[in-house]
C-alpha cells in the first residue's frame, strides 16, 4: 500500500468510526462528552503544532479561546448577526490579537512567547469577567443562538456531534497539510535547532509568527463551535487553569504528533467525568494519574502506548 | 564579489572580530585561518548575517549586506555550512537537502529542486543511498557531505564552510576538499574557514591568517604555505600548534 493509499484509508476508517459512534449513541450525555472531546482536541490540535512543531509555548491560549467565543456571543446575541457572518469575524479577531501579543515577543529568543502569553491571559480574562456592559462579567453571557444551516437544526446533540468532528476532521487534514509542507519541515528544523534553521534561509520569527496566530485562530474556532453549543459562556471556561489544561492536553498526549492531542484531549476531558465518584478526593487522583502517566509515558500517550504495542509485539514473536 | 571592511564584531561589550577586511573575487578559493577562538566563526556569522550586532562594512557583489536578515542573504547567494555541521538529525536525508532549498521554494522551481537534488546524490552518491534514514544516523564524514548538500541545495553563488574536516579522519577530510576543489572548477566562489591550515593553503588561492580577531598574515597561499613551512623549521612546531600555544 502507498503511503497515500494508507492515509485515504485511514481518514475513510475515522470517518466511519465517527459517523459509527454517532449513530449508535443514543444516551445525549455520552454525545455531549464526545462533543466536548472534539472541541478539546481542536484546542489540542492548535496548540500542538505550535508547541510540538514550532517549539514554543502558550500559557495564555484559553484566551484564544475565549476571544472567539466572546466574539460570536456579543456579535449574534447582542447585535444580531448571522453565527456563520460572526465566525470568520470571531477567528479574524483571535488572530489579530494573537499577531499583536506574538509580534515584539517572538523577535526575542527563548521563552518569551510563554510569559507574554501568560501576562496577556490573565489581562484577557480580566476583561472578559470586568467588562459587564459587553460581556455580561461575572455572571457570564447568556443567550447564545444555535447554529443552523438552511432548515437544519445543529443544536440536536446529534448533529452537533457531527459538525464538531467534522470540523475536526477537516482541522486535522489542514495540520497534517501544513506538516508535510515545506512550512512543516521548517518548523521540525526550527524545534530541532533553530540556529541551523536559521543558517539555511529560514526566517525563524516569521514562521513561528504565523505558527501562533494559526493555533489562536484555531483556538477561536472551537471557542465558536462551543458558544454555540452551549448557549451560555462565563469568564471562567477561558481562566489560566484552563489554558493550563491546554498544554496538559498537549503534553500527556505526546507533542508533535496529531493522534496526540486527540487522546490528550479525550483523556482530560473524561477524567473529571469519571472521577466524580471521588468527591472530595476528585483533584488529588487526577493529580496522581497525571503524574503516573508522566512518570511511566515520558513521551506522552501515543509514544507510549506505541511502545507498549511494539515489546507485546516483539515478545509474541519470541 | 564580497568585500568586507573594517568590521568590527562584538558580544556583548567584548570586540571578537577588532577591524578585519577582507576580499574574495569571483571563482576564488579564499581561506580564513587560524587557532580556536581567533574568531573565525565570528567573522562567518557576521557575513551571513546570523550575528546582529557588527560595524563596519560587508557587501556582495557591490550590494551592503547592513541589517539584512539570514533567509535574505541567503537568497542574495550566500550559502554557509555551519561549524559542527548542524544537520537537523531527526529528520531524513533528504528532508536535510530539500530544506536547503527553502528560500527556493517561495519562487516554485519544485522541478529544478529536484535536479539539484539528483546532481548532489551524484555528488555524494552516499546521501541517495541514505536518503530516507535520518540525519543522525549518519557518521561524521557523511554528515559533513549533506551539510555541504544541504548548503549546495540554495544555488549559492558563494559558498562559506566553517571547519569542514573538524573531528574528520584524514582520509575523510581529503574527500572533502576534494570535494571543494570539484566545486570551485565549476565555477563556484568558496570562503573556507578551517584550523587545519597546510591542508587549507593547499588547495586555496590565497588566505588570510587571523589571531585574536585581527588579520595577522594575508597572501598567495603559497607564500603562506611556505611560511608556514619557515615557522615549522623554526619553532619545530606546526602552525597550528605554535598559534594554539599562543591562544
Ligand atoms: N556566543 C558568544 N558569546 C560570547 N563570546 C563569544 C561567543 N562566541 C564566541 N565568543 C568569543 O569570541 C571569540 C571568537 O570566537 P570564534 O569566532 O568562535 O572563534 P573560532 O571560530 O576562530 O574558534 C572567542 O574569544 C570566543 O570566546
Ligand atoms: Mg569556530
Amino acid at each position: 500500500m502507498t503511503p497515500s493509499l494508507k492515509k485515504g484509508v485511514a481518514y475513510a476508517l475515522a470517518c466511519s468510526a465517527i459517523a459509527g459512534i454517532g449513530l449508535a449513541a443514543t444516551n445525549p450525555y455520552h454525545l455531549q462528552v464526545m462533543t466536548f472531546i472534539g472541541i478539546n482536541s481542536l484546542l489540542a490540535l492548535g496548540l500542538n503544532l505550535l508547541m510540538g512543531y514550532a517549539g514554543q509555548i502558550s500559557l495564555g491560549h484559553a484566551a484564544f479561546y475565549g476571544i472567539g467565543a466572546y466574539t460570536t456571543a456579543i456579535l449574534t446575541a447582542t447585535y444580531g448577526l448571522s453565527p456563520w457572518l460572526s465566525l470568520p469575524m470571531a477567528v479574524a479577531a483571535a488572530a489579530l490579537v494573537a499577531f499583536l501579543v506574538g509580534m515584539p515577543t517572538l523577535k526575542l529568543s527563548g521563552y518569551y512567547l510563554g510569559m507574554g502569553t501568560l501576562g496577556f491571559g490573565m489581562i484577557a480574562f480580566i476583561v472578559f469577567r470586568e467588562w459587564d456592559g459587553v460581556t455580561g462579567g461575572a455572571s457570564g453571557f447568556v443567550g447564545i443562538p444555535p447554529l443552523a444551516v438552511g432548515p437544519l437544526n445543529l443544536s440536536s446533540g446529534r448533529n452537533y456531534f457531527y459538525l464538531v468532528w467534522g470540523v475536526l476532521l477537516v482541522a486535522i487534514l489542514v495540520c497534517r497539510r501544513i506538516i508535510d509542507s515545506r512550512t512543516g519541515r521548517a518548523l521540525r528544523a526550527i524545534h530541532d535547532s533553530e540556529n541551523a534553521a536559521r543558517a539555511v534561509g529560514v526566517g525563524t520569527m516569521h514562521l513561528k509568527l504565523q505558527v501562533f496566530v494559526f493555533s489562536a485562530a484555531v483556538a477561536a474556532l472551537a471557542g465558536f463551535l462551543y458558544a454555540h453549543y452551549v448557549s451560555f459562556i462565563s469568564p471562567g471556561t477561558f481562566d489560566f487553569l484552563m489554558s493550563v489544561r491546554m498544554v496538559t492536553m498537549v503534553v500527556i498526549g505526546g507533542m508533535a504528533s496529531i493522534w496526540g492531542a486527540i487522546l490528550g484531549a479525550s483523556l482530560l476531558t473524561l477524567l473529571p467525568e469519571w472521577l466524580h465518584a471521588f468527591s472530595d478526593l476528585e483533584m488529588v487522583v487526577y493529580g496522581l494519574i497525571m503524574m503516573g502517566v508522566m512518570i511511566v509515558m515520558p513521551q506522552g500517550l501515543t509514544r507510549g502506548i506505541l511502545d507498549l504495542y511494539e515489546r507485546a509485539r516483539e515478545r509474541h514473536e519470541r | 564579489m564580497l568585500q568586507v571592511k573594517n568590521l568590527r564584531c562584538y558580544y556583548g561589550r567584548i570586540m571578537a572580530i577588532k577591524g578585519v577586511s577582507i576580499s574574495v573575487r569571483r571563482g576564488e578559493l579564499i581561506t580564513l585561518i587560524g587557532a580556536n577562538g581567533s574568531g573565525k566563526t565570528t567573522l562567518l556569522t557576521a557575513i551571513c548575517g546570523l550575528l546582529p550586532a557588527w560595524k563596519g562594512d560587508i557587501s556582495f557583489e557591490a550590494e551592503s549586506l547592513k541589517g539584512m536578515d539570514p533567509p535574505a542573504i541567503v537568497r542574495r547567494g550566500i550559502s554557509l555550512v555551519p561549524e559542527g555541521r548542524q544537520v537537523f538529525a531527526p529528520m531524513t536525508v533528504l528532508d536535510n537537502l530539500r530544506l536547503g532549498a527553502y528560500t527556493r521554494y517561495r519562487r516554485r522551481e519544485h522541478r529544478e529542486i529536484e535536479q539539484d537534488i539528483a546532481q548532489i546524490t551524484e555528488l555524494f552518491p552516499i546521501l541517495g543511498q541514505r536518503a530516507d534514514q535520518p540525519a543522525g544516523t549518519l557518521s561524521g564524514g557523511e554528515q559533513q557531505m549533506l551539510a555541504i548538500g544541504r548548503a549546495l541545495m540554495a544555488r549559492p553563488r558563494l559558498l562559506a564552510l566553517d571547519e569542514p574536516s573538524m573531528g574528520l579522519a584524514p582520509l575523510m577530510v581529503e574527500k572533502i576538499l576534494d570535494t571543494l576543489v570539484r566545486l570551485k572548477a565549476d565555477g563556484l566562489t568558496i570562503l573556507l574557514v578551517e584550523q587545519n591550515a597546510q591542508a587549507a593553503l593547499k588547495i586555496a588561492d590565497r588566505g588570510y591568517v587571523l589571531e585574536t580577531g585581527k588579520v595577522v598574515l594575508q597572501g598567495d597561499a603559497g607564500d603562506l604555505l611556505s611560511d608556514v613551512e619557515v615557522k615549522r623549521a623554526y619553532l619545530g612546531k606546526d602552525y597550528e600548534e605554535f598559534y594554539d600555544g599562543r591562544g
